[in-house]
């Protein structure tokens, strides 16, 4: 059944009606000067009521993880409990004002510290700054932190940042932000970093490697020593993009691996609401060579990591902040998104260390079932097994694109994958159903795909045309991003 | 897929042909083909130096947006500045009125070492 198209305010109502009633006016009129009159405004005239049933008959649109399946890939969309909601709400938190001094505000300062610690121990790294409020974010502050480290010996000729090309779509513009410039290294046959490629590519310019393993394509960088060990050899640094680590929690380390600096996407691996759901918060991890450049202020414990940095003070909790020796400073006021903090907190200390490896193994199980669901239908490039994600091909028909599969899966009650993205993957799907999901809810969704492959062969007007049960129908996205219409006109 | 026997190729899918003292460079029919319907296309002021390999402009479709690369070191002469307001252009005719940049070489003889109609095909199908 198609549902209505929701009109606007202002085409609502009707003149003279109102949602609240004023009283008399007591005092001389001043009417508005001529000329400051508009008359073409039409301002909305309705009552409550009909403001009250617009907006919850929008809300009843949504589409979000608590309504349906939500399998958008490298977007790790997570069920967020419920129950880190009622932490983040206690009293002491919320009531908490961020210029409160350090011996009133200990249990939140707690919280930070413990969430630093349990951030090291998933990652190896030394140190965590929980400041960045979102994963690209903390892509910007790793590529500064990096960028700091050259400076601080003097290596001002290191402009080139290495990115391979199924890295995460944001890298390039963190890179071009700090004043580097991006240089793509291409994948090898099997969907890894090509290594002749890249040590071809490494010289004294290269500032350092930033890479997302698992890859965008959903692989494991099965050669990640030897990848770090050729841009360290050439004196870069690695970061490593941490929005995929929802495939490797408790199992792989990337301090091990010798990556230097490393963002985690705590609303995507930590389950925060995200997705116009809530803020992120990309809290960064650091080696010891670049520990040390983190943003400040980072919770620390009296007697242990206390003392060396600037701006440490005395407190009479135990508690307090500090902000590293070569910092780069604030990157957000005051202390990140501190309530995204406290409900990631929550979730690892449900969870705990054995409990968030089950998380990653039941991701990596999911994506790797569906995979194999789907592979006699969908053309999977990198037929190898996947971690948290995998990449198909859409066009399942002639004259069928990826879009076409995509829109026709909204008529099926499924939000649709990520689509054409890796760019080095032709008309990609790129599914990632994260560990909530059950048994049932995979079989259904990749029912809905091999059930649009065949109506894809069998009748693909019907693909072309969708979404068919939705307000409005198929947009035309061409003739939105060549002439957009950005202002509403009454006639 | 359409190959314009007259000109070179970069396995970045650019093309570029000389044009009296000068070069012409755009993206090949493979290139306009995956990308899908262009929307944006950001091209260089005339005078601004690239070297090749370099970003000289950004090209966006629906789909994805992608840099484009210098064939050779250069300097910009003129940009098309019909693709503005007319992105189609691009897709309707990628090695006539949809070229991209006209620029004169650092050293003309780099053209010889760029990729054949040939070579340039059997790189793309491999796609």
């Amino acid at each position: 059944m198609a549902m209505s198209t929701e009109p606007l305010l202002s085409e609502m109502g009707a003149p003279g009606r109102l949602g609240a009633s004023l009283p008399e006016l007591d005092v001389p009129e001043t009417p508005v000067p001529e000329g400051l009159l508009r008359t073409a405004l039409r301002l909305p005239e309705i009552t409550e009521l009909e403001a009250v049933r617009h907006f919850t008959r929008l809300s009843r649109l949504n589409y979000s993880i608590d309504t349906n399946f939500y399998p958008l890939g490298s977007c790790t969309m997570k069920y967020n409990p419920k129950v880190n909601e009622d932490a983040a709400n206690l009293a002491g938190f919320t009531d908490c004002h961020p210029l409160i001094p350090e011996d009133l505000a200990q249990g939140s300062i707690e919280l930070m510290f413990g969430l630093q610690e349990m951030l090291k121990a998933v990652s190896g790294f030394d140190a965590v700054s929980l400041q960045p409020a979102a994963g690209a974010h903390g892509e910007l502050t790793g590529v500064y932190m990096i960028r700091a480290w050259h400076e601080s010996r003097k290596d001002a000729k290191r402009k080139r940042m290495l990115i391979p090309d199924s890295a995460h779509g944001t890298n390039p513009a963190s890179v071009a932000m700090a004043g580097f410039e991006a240089v793509t290294i291409p994948s090898s046959a099997d969907g890894g970093v090509d290594l002749a490629a890249l040590k071809a590519a490494c010289d004294d310019t290269v500032a350092g490697l930033m890479i997302t393993n698992p890859s965008t394509l959903g692989l494991f960088e099965r050669n990640i020593l030897e990848v770090v060990k050729i841009v360290h050899d050439s004196g870069g640094l690695v970061y490593g993009d941490g929005a995929n680590m929802n495939a490797l929690v408790g199992a792989f380390r990337p301090a091990d691996a010798g990556i230097d600096v490393m963002h985690f996407n705590l609303h995507k691996t930590f389950s925060t609401p995200h997705g116009g759901g809530g803020p992120g918060a990309g809290a960064v991890g650091a080696s010891s060579r670049l520990a040390s450049f983190l943003p400040g202020p980072i919770a620390a414990r009296k007697g242990v990591n206390r003392g060396s940095g600037r701006g440490s003070r005395e407190t009479s909790g135990d508690y307090g902040f500090e902000i590293p020796e070569n910092s780069i400073g604030r990157v957000k006021s005051f202390y990140g998104n501190f309530g995204i903090l406290v409900r990631a907190y929550a979730y690892m200390r449900q969870l705990g260390a054995v409990g968030l490896r089950r998380v990653s193994e039941n991701a990596v199980i999911n994506a790797n079932y569906l995979r194999v669901l789907l592979r006699d239908t969908y053309h999977e490039p990198y037929d190898r097994p996947c971690m948290h994600e995998f990449v198909a091909e859409g066009d399942v028909a002639a004259g069928v694109r990826t879009v076409d599969v995509a829109k026709r899966l909204i008529d099926l009650g499924f939000h649709p994958p990520t689509i054409y993205f890796p760019l080095i993957v032709h008309e990609a799907l790129m599914i990632e159903p994260t560990e909530s999901e059950s048994k049932e809810t995979l079989d259904a969704f990749a029912a809905a795909l091999i059930r649009i492959a065949d109506e894809a062969k069998s009748d693909p007007q019907l693909l072309h045309d969708a979404p068919h049960d939705t307000p409005v129908g198929r947009l035309d996205e061409v003739a939105a991003a060549r002439k957009p219409v950005l202002c509403y006109h009454c006639d | 897929m359409k190959i314009d026997q007259n000109a070179k190729y970069l396995k970045s899918h650019e093309w570029t042909r000389k044009d009296g003292d000068a070069f012409v460079c755009g993206i090949s029919d493979h290139a306009q083909k995956a990308l899908g319907d262009i929307v944006y296309v950001d091209l260089p002021a005339p005078g601004k130096h690239y070297k090749k390999g370099s970003a000289f402009g950004v090209i966006e479709s629906v789909k994805a947006a992608s840099d484009l690369y210098m064939p050779m070191s250069g300097t910009i002469v003129s940009s098309n500045t019909d693709l503005a307001d007319h992105t189609d252009i691009v897709n309707k005719d990628c090695y006539g009125a949809g070229w991209f940049i006209r620029f004169t070489a650092d050293d003309p003889k780099e053209w010889d070492t760029l990729l054949s109609p040939l070579e340039y095909m059997k790189v793309s199908e491999k796609e």
